[in-house]
């Protein structure tokens, strides 16, 4: 008989965390067990500890080069916390949010523009060499532009609200620290009417490519979860920056709501594998089986109960239509959710640019210190939560991070190991469509490994298979990416 | 009747100079900034940190303890006597843990300043030693990282000659020695957040740490974002 044997699939990334599938068959042949590997951020909680409170905000940008204004804003909650603020003073909260609408803005459109627009414009079938944002800008210079000049308008309303377009200090426990001059605003406001447009004319082509691909959904799977997300308290409107939490199921029905999310652990635990460091989380009452649930933009819009700015709600309505009212499986529609949320900034900002609390100068705010804070922001990729204790020397003792790949994390080793069964299982060899949909499946969760490399067109994937000795029998890597 | 005054040059630049002032102190008066990190205001000079360096009447000399001589030929800026000192600075970096991205001190940093204004421009040929020193909190009020301390000996300079307590002291020696407090953490001293040697100017760096503050002077307002280290003395001599 056979000895098992072990396939190895590591997807080479250049920046932070890179992930790895290892695929356990036995010795039949057949797929035993998938798994998805990613070096994840147990250092980093380690690192933090023994460090001074006021440093934390600025320090968790370093766990991720694409999405640090969501760590920043998600440890300087949980500071608030522990500085004893409940509430800011108005233009600290609203000079953090107009952060983190630049932020989730720019993060979505280079989402997009790098992953979506080489496919619309040349379709799945194009050749590697022009599945890239170059070949886009060459065929279409005004969405090229376009796409630049919305990346950068995200960029800079960070820059004026953080001092840097990246690893900025604007948050600070208790409020931040600067407000927003009206020279500054009214460079934006000058802006704000083209990047409206262009938002519009984004969602325009991602809901068509959406609809017109519907019969590539079972290809690149519906997968009917549970969904979670942070919602307005009183409404359930959709809010990135402040909420209850709220989880549904597949059809919609709610598994909790208006969960107050200092009591997160008392729905989500942790699942901890021998076999990776990141946890697996699940919702509590419906246990590690059924409990899995996805975060994200699509996620956000199927919790949501409608969205506080029109065009953006309109557009809901518009993608909700689709699935009569129920949650939306598919992956493909987490481009048209993205580019609802770009819309939905754009308003959003709009308004901030108008309210006058923007130059208020009561920037901080302070109170009795308390032992431990949580803080949890919607970030561009899903939930995001935060939590430290901090001891009487003002040094943190303990870090929990949930990030939002490690939300996802149960649902992306599960669509591993489907694409594994149906493509893997009996196979000696690996083919290209076996890398093709495996790194299919990985990226229709957006895990930050791969957001590390938006052009993951150009992301090397490299299969191995040894046999039970350990030595190499087939290897295959492929340059280019699928989907 | 006291000695009279007198000149002196800096690169060919006449300085005036009084009786018993150094060449740094002369150089300040006359807006000709003589980089410097362990010499401060109102304390006693040290020549301890050597990148005052400068060659005067050809002989290397600390210029902040050199006293000033008439018609001495003194030379600063030259590119020799700058690679010297961006090698004492490199070292500094090399021999504490500078994480300058996530320190609060970024921005208002001697040391960082004088990296930038001596064109220190990445990692350099020396070995990282990287210590890794617990962060003492214990106070409450003050926080020491030593991990950061560059031994300029400010603090022990400002406990000692201003606030006549002693807070801080070298222990070890040779390469061992280092900046300690005279208890066995800070809380077990009688260091104050009111003291001289605690107050935001004195440690160069980010390793005397007065908590709550953070990062709360945002980016675009620190004093090193307006100009390099030096500037401000370089701007006496244009008005
Ligand atoms: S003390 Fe200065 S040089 Fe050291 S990390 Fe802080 S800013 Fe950088
Ligand atoms: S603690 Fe600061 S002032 Fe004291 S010796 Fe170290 S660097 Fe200098
Ligand atoms: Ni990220």
């Amino acid at each position: 008989m056979a000895e098992p044997r072990l396939i190895e699939i590591s997807p080479v990334t250049r920046v932070e965390g890179h992930g790895k599938v290892t695929i356990h068959l036995n010795a039949d042949n057949q797929v035993d067990e998938a798994r998805l590997h990613i070096v994840e951020f147990r250092g980093f909680e380690r690192f933090i500890r023994g460090r001074l409170l006021w440093e934390v905000p600025v320090i968790v940008q370093r766990l991720c080069g694409i999405c640090p204004v969501s760590h920043h804003l998600a440890a300087a909650k949980a500071m608030d916390v522990i500085c004893g603020v409940d509430a800011l003073p108005p233009t600290a909260e609203k000079m953090r949010r107009l952060m983190h609408y630049g932020q989730v803005m720019q993060s979505h459109v280079l989402h997009f523009f790098h992953l979506a627009a080489p496919d619309l414009l040349f379709g799945f079938g194009a050749p590697a060499e022009k599945r890239n944002i170059f070949e886009v800008i060459k065929e279409n210079p005004e969405l090229g532009r376009r796409a630049i000049a919305m990346r950068k308008f995200g960029q800079d309303i960070i820059e004026a609200t953080a001092g840097k377009k990246i690893h900025g200090t604007g948050a600070i426990p208790g409020g931040i620290n600067r407000n927003l001059p009206i020279e500054t605003r009214d460079r934006f406001l000058a802006v704000i009417d083209d990047m409206q447009v262009w938002a519009q004319d984004a969602l325009a082509l991602a809901r068509g490519y959406t609809l017109e691909h519907d019969h590539l959904v079972a290809e690149f799977g519906s997968f009917p979860s549970n969904y979670m997300s942070i919602v307005r308290e009183a409404d359930g409107a959709l809010d990135l920056y402040h909420g209850t939490m709220r989880a549904l199921n597949s059809d919609g029905g709610t598994i909790f709501d208006k969960l107050d999310y200092t009591r997160y652990h008392e729905k989500l635990v942790e699942d901890v594998r021998s076999w990776s460091y990141m946890k697996f989380p699940f919702i509590k009452e419906l246990g590690p089986e059924a409990g899995w649930y996805r975060v994200g933009p699509l996620a956000r819009m199927n919790t949501a109960s409608f969205i506080d700015t029109p065009l953006a709600n309109a557009a809901l309505d518009d993608l909700k239509a689709v699935t009569a009212g129920a949650p939306n499986n598919s992956t493909l529609a987490n481009h048209w959710a993205r580019m609802i949320e770009v819309l939905h900034c754009v308003e959003k900002i709009r308004d901030l640019l108008h309210d006058p609390d923007l130059q208020g100068t009561d920037l901080r705010a302070t109170g009795v210190r308390r032992e431990e804070g949580i803080g949890v922001i919607e970030a561009p990729r899903g939930n995001l939560i935060h939590h430290y204790k901090v001891d009487e020397n003002d040094m943190v003792t303990y870090c929990n991070l949930i990030v939002s790949t490690t939300h996802n994390n149960e649902g992306m080793n599960r669509a591993v190991k489907d694409v594994a069964v149906k493509h893997l299982s009996g196979q000696e060899r690996i083919t290209e469509g076996m890398l093709n949909h495996i790194e299919v499946a990985i990226r229709a969760y957006d895990p930050c490994l791969s957001c590390a490399t938006h052009a993951l067109g150009q992301m090397p994937l490299q299969v191995e298979i040894f046999d039970a000795a350990g030595t190499l029998i087939d290897s295959r890597q492929q340059t280019s990416g699928q989907g | 009747m006291s000695d009279p005054d007198f000149t002196f040059t800096i690169d060919g630049t006449t300085i005036p100079a009084k009786p018993g002032q150094t060449i740094m102190e002369a150089a300040d008066a006359a807006g000709v900034y003589i980089p410097r990190l362990c010499d401060h205001e109102g304390l006693r000079h040290q020549g301890g940190c050597r990148v005052c360096t400068v060659k005067a009447g050809g002989r290397s000399v600390a210029a902040c303890t050199q006293p000033a001589a008439p018609k001495l030929v003194v030379e600063n800026e030259t590119d020799h006597i700058n690679k010297l000192r961006r090698d004492l600075v490199e070292m500094l970096f090399h021999e504490g843990n500078h994480l300058c991205p996530i320190c609060e001190a970024s921005g208002n940093c001697e040391l960082q300043a004088m990296a930038y204004r001596l064109d220190m421009t990445g990692p350099t040929k020396f070995p990282y030693l990287e210590p890794c020193r617990a962060v003492d909190a214990s106070h409450p009020d003050i926080a020491l990282d030593t991990n950061r301390c560059i031994s300029c000996s400010r603090c022990i300079r400002a406990s000692q000659d201003v606030d006549h307590k002693g807070v801080f002291g070298y222990v070890g020696r040779g390469i061992h020695r280092r900046v300690a407090v005279n208890g066995s953490d800070l809380a077990h001293t009688d260091a104050d957040i009111t003291d001289h040697a605690i107050s935001a100017d004195v440690c160069p760096v980010g390793c005397i740490i007065r908590k709550g503050v953070g990062f709360a002077t945002p980016i675009g307002e620190r004093e090193f974002d307006h100009g390099l280290i030096g500037s401000d003395i370089e701007g006496k001599r244009r008005e």
